[in-house]
């Protein structure tokens, strides 16, 4: 299979900024990404867009098109809508246009507008990435539902809401340096385990924040790069995804990400990697027992470990798989509309020797994003790899 | 939630028919359980579905008290939502007649349709036997 080159990539800053659309947001992460790129406009031949919430943030649906006009490209657009993980959906797309050939050039990515919505709105426009009629209506949040997930775990492994602290503590501890992240401030343990709960165990720093902000890459063939003089290192070379039962309350097992298992198992296979060559990840923290399973369903841990990885030193900054150097949706925010593709941005910049946590993994060749939807229903992995 | 007084179809009955006492799942010719409304069993794709009466009690697996609820349960937080185990179906509901602190995984409940303290509306509720 051939690969998919990263050609340009764009990202706002994260953060609060509820007075600005998200065309305005999702101009300014492709003006980034094109001029990195030195790809002209008029050579994409489709814009694959990811976004979840518009129509409850900004009565705004049909946006594939109001996206291509913003990045002022002449293209068909499509919107891909797949709760959290919408961007990675419109990346693994992406991936699969080039590749058959249908395609040379694709600008693919995110945005989300969150914050004007408030606290209040936001917990109720995320909640519709569960069932409505059987989580929603129950008094199911989207806190409540990973929640559920964090006291399954601790039922069937062990570990306590001090172990998941120690994952916010490093994520916080990545974002330092990371001027695009909404929180770059370091916290401690004890303010994790000190926050006022939103839903039990986790309190307010085991999530992520409620963030604006938008992703984009530009991504072509391998021919087209060779035909451009390309300067694009980083390949996109494994993708895959999974699918699982809507509802938490379906799942066999309450403290595992199937969906994630299989696509991490597809990108793997179709990169011809294995967990073991991972040498870092970006992993879909929207909470903190989420990285937990996230690394397990990646093999990056074995079952019921997860949950002291970070505690234990193995995925800091300085540990063996280094995991969300960016800071994670945790740390880095979470515009759940552009986090996918977002992801793809911080994994192709840490391995160019781009990013300022580069030297961290500096001899790393192979690395992967995990993106999810809902609890889970959602999934998707791509794994990338740099040319030495 | 729908945006009119418009019921859900399938829905709304299961909730009248639980608050009579009368909750039931769906069972494939295979055997696996599921919620409506539903023309094709998820597991199998079996069309061959039926009302079967739900077990009496279930078993919570997990528990959560949620502070920050959406909008729809301003005033009912904390309140405890539970994933209980019926056998051959699991719900996800709000459990009641016990303080929210002393709900752990393995209590047995049985299922008792409540209403929401903000918007009146039914909700399922769980009560501790
Ligand atoms: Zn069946």
């Amino acid at each position: 299979m051939s690969d998919v080159r990263v050609a340009g990539t764009g990202l706002t800053s994260f953060g609060n900024s509820p007075e600005r659309t998200s065309r305005d947001l999702f101009a300014e992460a492709t003006i980034t990404a094109f001029e990195e790129s030195g790809v002209p406009r008029d050579d994409v031949e489709a814009v694959l867009y990811g976004n979840f919430m518009g129509e409850l943030s900004e009565h705004q649906g049909h946006q594939g098109p109001l996206m291509a006009e913003a990045a002022g490209v002449q293209a068909p657009a499509t919107r891909y809508e797949s709760a959290c993980a919408s961007s990675g959906t419109a990346v693994r797309e992406a991936v699969k246009r080039i590749r058959t050939g249908e395609n040379d050039v694709v600008l693919v990515g995110g945005a989300e507008r969150m914050t004007n919505l408030g606290t209040a709105g936001a917990t109720e426009a995320l909640a519709i990435a569960a069932d409505d009629l059987w989580e929603v209506r129950a008094g199911v949040t989207f806190p409540g539902a990973y929640a559920l997930m964090a006291q399954a775990y601790f039922d069937a492994f062990g570990g306590e809401h001090e172990d998941l602290a120690h994952i916010a503590v490093k994520n916080h501890e990545n974002a330092l340096s990371n001027e695009n992240a909404q929180y770059q401030r370091a916290i401690e343990v004890s303010d994790v385990l000190e926050a006022p709960p939103v839903s039990e165990p986790l309190g307010l720093y085991d999530a992520c924040p409620i963030s604006d902000g938008a992703s984009a890459l530009v991504l072509t063939s391998e021919a087209y790069a060779e035909e451009h003089d390309l300067e694009a290192p980083v390949a996109i070379t494994g993708t895959g995804q999974g699918g699982d039962r809507m509802a938490l309350h379906d799942r066999e097992h309450l403290a595992r990400s199937p969906a994630a298992r299989e696509a991490g198992a597809e990108a793997y296979a179709d990169a011809g990697v294995d967990a073991g060559d991972v040498d870092f990840a970006e992993v879909h923290d929207c909470f903190t027992i989420a990285e937990v399973l996230a690394l397990e369903a990646l093999d990056l841990e074995p079952l019921g470990e997860g949950i002291s990885a970070a505690r234990d030193g193995r995925t800091t900054a300085d540990g063996e798989t280094p995991i969300n150097l960016s800071g994670g949706l945790k740390a880095k925010g979470h515009p759940v509309g552009a986090t996918g593709a977002s992801q793809i941005v911080e994994v192709t910049e840490l391995l160019a020797g781009h990013h300022p946590n580069s030297d961290h993994v500096a001899d790393a060749t192979t690395a992967v994003a995990h993106n999810a939807g809902g609890t889970v229903a959602s999934a998707t992995v791509h794994v990338l790899e740099v040319d030495r | 939630m729908s945006e009119s007084d418009v019921a859900d179809a399938g829905f709304d009955e299961w909730l009248a028919a639980a608050a009579e006492g009368d909750a039931y799942y769906l069972e494939c010719a295979n055997g696996h359980g599921s919620l409506p409304p539903r023309r094709v069993c998820p597991d199998c794709g079996s069309t061959d579905i039926a009302e079967v009466e739900l077990p009496e009690t279930g078993e919570i697996r997990t528990v959560t008290v949620t502070h920050v609820p959406t909008p729809a349960f301003e005033e009912d937080a904390p309140y405890a939502t539970a994933v209980v185990d019926f056998g051959p179906v699991r719900l996800t509901g709000q459990v009641v007649g016990i303080d929210v602190g002393d709900v752990e995984t393995g209590l047995t409940v049985a299922l008792e349709i409540t209403t929401s303290e903000t918007t009146g509306e039914r909700v399922i509720g769980l009560r501790p036997v």
